[in-house]
């Protein structure tokens, strides 16, 4: 089973060369640590940067360039800044090639489920909403099954949702699945997993043709 | 030249009464109009509409108005940085809609751009979708959004000058320039306010015409929410 590095290490080799990426807060930022040798990719942030580089040296921080994290960055040469109208033009208008971001759930079409629930936590979708109607290439990044143990790969989300049928690939601790028409299909597994392990931890649909080959992580 | 500079936040914010609608600029605390908002603190108002993209933290930014149950309703994208905003929300003390931030980017560059709506995809299919008229174009849904309508918008600049142009640095730009003109009256602040003819037209980015009022802020704290550095070797 992985930890949130080995995600964000799978995750990585999705990566392409000449990719403009967005990564949302929590695993889908610690991509940006394992961008493959030999691509050039550069990193939006909804808040108003291209171009994002890694965190700065201590006492090089400057309050007036953060990511979408509220967190200190740098940025590559070759990075600009921009109003949040202009961000989001980039988003809509499919100038971005791929979105990495977290979820509460994926549901078994490509429904994702991650900015409320209902009379306990309401932090907002932020850009979220925006991102998933929009990018043609989604990839969700979670957990497999949440703290109490329970599946986050269902039939349909029970969680109010963040966007429909927009989810293309789901990366988890156990797993690499591709969303299609009939349901999750099992394409990777992690080192350690088993098929079985995989089909006990997803409640949706689950898909499992032939042989499925173990993650290459390095 | 038309003089656009006021004395200072005093002047500036004149005219401000309860129940009025604010659109107020920043991402977090990175680039929030600091001066004026202290200013509204101050002020005996109450009843207010907020359009922000975040509620700021407990003790800082629109978190400071919160505290003092100034807002009536907060228009936003992103609260999760605020314990009381979260309190004030559950307990339904304090009225909160949620859009998506494209959405509320556009919402205010329609005001700024007099577009009356207009369609976007974002959340299609989820309860920002409710109530609102849908519509196919190519064979994708999308929603129809309507403009905002402000009575003030405060926002925040790294350079003005007396005519009201603005240049922005950083991420501190972010909701700034699309607020600006997108309210009946914008009062910019100014880390840095210089005379007409000192900033290269080129390296403006938003025209004085979007600006009525225009002012250097005493001080900028300029708060840092998640301050994230690497140790030097």
């Amino acid at each position: 089973m992985l930890d949130k590095n080995g995600i964000a290490k799978r995750i990585a080799k999705e990566l392409q060369d000449g990719y403009f990426v967005n990564l949302g807060i929590g695993i889908p930022t610690l991509v940006a640590n394992y961008i493959p040798q030999g691509i050039a990719v550069e990193f939006q942030s909804e808040n108003g940067v291209l171009g994002m580089g890694p965190f700065p040296f201590d006492g090089e921080e400057d309050a007036d360039v953060i990511n979408a994290g509220k967190q200190t960055i740098t940025t590559m040469p070759g990075a600009s800044f921009f109003d949040s109208a202009t961000s989001f033009n980039m988003i809509r208008g499919q100038h971005v090639d791929l979105t990495i971001l977290g979820a509460m759930e994926v549901a078994e079409n490509g429904d994702i489920a991650n900015w409320k629930i209902p009379g306990k936590m309401v932090k907002g979708m932020g850009g979220a909403m925006d991102l998933v109607a929009s990018a043609e290439n989604i990839i969700v990044a979670m957990m497999h099954t949440n703290r109490s143990g329970a599946s986050k790969l269902l039939k349909k989300c029970s969680l109010p949702l963040t966007g429909v049928q927009c989810v293309k690939k789901v990366i988890t601790n156990m797993a690499v699945l591709e969303i299609t028409e009939k349901g999750f299909k099992l394409l990777e597994v992690a080192p350690g997993v088993t098929k079985e392990d995989v089909q006990k931890a997803t409640e949706g649909t689950l898909l499992i043709e032939g042989n499925v080959p173990e993650m290459i992580l390095d | 030249m038309i003089q656009k500079t006021v004395s200072g936040v005093i002047e500036a914010t004149e005219g401000v009464k309860s129940n009025m609608t604010f659109m107020l600029g920043g991402f977090g605390l990175c680039g929030i109009p600091e001066n004026s908002i202290a200013a509204l603190v101050k002020k005996n108002i109450k009843g207010l509409t907020c359009i922000s993209n975040n509620a700021g933290v407990d003790d800082f930014g629109l978190g400071l108005l919160l505290q003092q149950k100034q807002i009536k309703k907060m228009i936003s994208s992103y609260v999760g940085e605020n314990d009381e905003f979260e309190r004030q929300m559950l307990s339904g003390e304090l009225d909160v809609e949620l859009i998506p931030q494209g959405t509320l980017a556009e919402r205010c560059r329609a005001a700024q751009g007099g577009f009356p709506a207009f369609y976007t995809p974002a959340g299609y299919g989820t309860e920002v979708a409710e109530g609102k008229e849908t519509r196919e174009f190519n064979g994708k849904m999308y929603i129809l959004e309507q403009a905002f309508k402000a009575d003030f918008a405060f926002v925040k600049a790294w350079k003005g000058d007396e005519a009201g142009n603005l240049i922005f640095k950083g991420t501190a730009r972010n909701f700034n320039p699309c607020m600006c003109g997108a309210a009946k009256i914008t009062v910019a602040e100014v880390e840095e306010l210089v005379p007409a003819g000192s900033l290269d037209p080129n390296h403006v980015h938003i025209p004085g015409i979007f600006v009525q009022r225009i002012f250097q802020g005493e001080k900028y704290e300029k708060r840092i929410e998640q301050r994230t550095v690497l140790k030097k070797e």
